[in-house]
């Protein structure tokens, strides 16, 4: 984990809920913060340079844009072969988080997970088939969980 | 319902937003409209949902440390547990899902010390055990999410 120092943090806990859709975005925020806009411009470039930001950009509500289908797929696959299905997997369009998780024996037997997202029950089917059919016979078992209620979704957080 | 505008910016802004004075003017500018209309499009997104905010994604474990964690809880006591771990500061997802693990959140703490503490006083709180499946390997190439929006 690469070492964030107060003002970072600071400026990672004020664009949590999103940049402000305001003609000058990075002053306003550097308004709240007490900096100028010029370090929190180049905070935020160093911070996506080190890739603890990932990116920024309009983010989707992709359940209110008619992709209402989302499955987790969980996967039980030789832990050796994981880097290699993992990547290919991850690289599937429909597949929009890939990871290796350690497994529960004997309760939860899955060590790769990949959320798909289709708009229709047979989108997510056709999904799931493709995955199988790239895994062949590394595919030990699988499920798909739904999500029947989402309880909580507040993003990060850090604790201060 | 969405304009051609509103597509645009939903498919082809999810990265490399602008990191300048006046942003929105520089994605007016690409997409040759004013920056008026791309504040205006992207307000009418967000008050609809279609967007839930211009943000930053930060990758796992960027911040503090964090895990998802599983429980597997009776019907009868779903509810009361899932309101129980929601109020936790250190959960950000909580979600239910179909199957016997039922309940699926993510927890994030400063370090592992206190993230261990948090599962252990929620088993202590609810009654039941968590089942912690930190994340080993992110296999993910985060290009976004091509959304097709015919009939959106």
């Amino acid at each position: 984990m690469i070492k964030l120092d107060d003002t970072d943090l600071l400026i990672m806990r004020a664009t949590q809920a999103g940049l402000p859709l305001t003609p000058q975005p990075y002053q306003h925020i550097a308004e709240q913060l007490g900096l100028t806009t010029e370090v929190v411009m180049s905070r935020m470039t160093a911070m996506q340079a080190q890739g603890i930001i990932r990116r920024i950009g309009a983010i989707p509500n992709h359940y209110k844009l008619g992709y209402q289908f989302n499955g987790m797929t969980v996967w039980n696959v030789p832990d050796e072969n994981i880097d290699e299905l993992g990547q290919k997997v991850g690289q599937l369009d429909f597949v929009s988080h890939c990871y290796h998780r350690p497994r529960h024996l004997p309760d939860w037997p899955y060590n790769l997970f990949a959320m798909v997202h289709g708009k229709t029950q047979a989108d997510v089917d056709s999904q799931i088939q493709q995955i199988s059919d790239l895994l062949g016979h590394a595919n030990r078992a699988c499920e798909v969980l739904y999500s029947t209620k989402i309880l909580k979704k507040t993003g990060f957080r850090s604790r201060s | 319902m969405l304009k051609p505008l509103h597509k645009h910016l939903l498919n082809d802004f999810q990265r490399d937003f602008p990191l300048c004075s006046r942003p929105y003017q520089d994605i007016a500018h690409q997409l040759g409209v004013s920056e008026e209309d791309v504040l205006l499009a992207l307000t009418e997104l967000n008050n609809n949902n279609f967007i839930s905010r211009i943000g930053l994604i930060i990758p796992p474990n960027q911040l503090g440390v964090s895990t998802l964690v599983a429980m597997a809880i009776p019907e009868y006591d779903l509810e009361s547990v899932a309101v129980k771990i929601s109020a936790y500061s250190e959960v950000n997802h909580n979600y239910e899902r179909e199957h016997t693990f039922n309940l699926w959140f993510v927890a994030v703490a400063n370090n592992t010390e206190h993230l261990q503490a948090v599962l252990e006083h929620i088993e202590q709180d609810t009654g039941y055990k968590t089942m912690s499946v930190p994340l080993l390997d992110d296999f993910f190439i985060d290009l976004g999410f091509q959304l097709d929006l015919q009939n959106a």
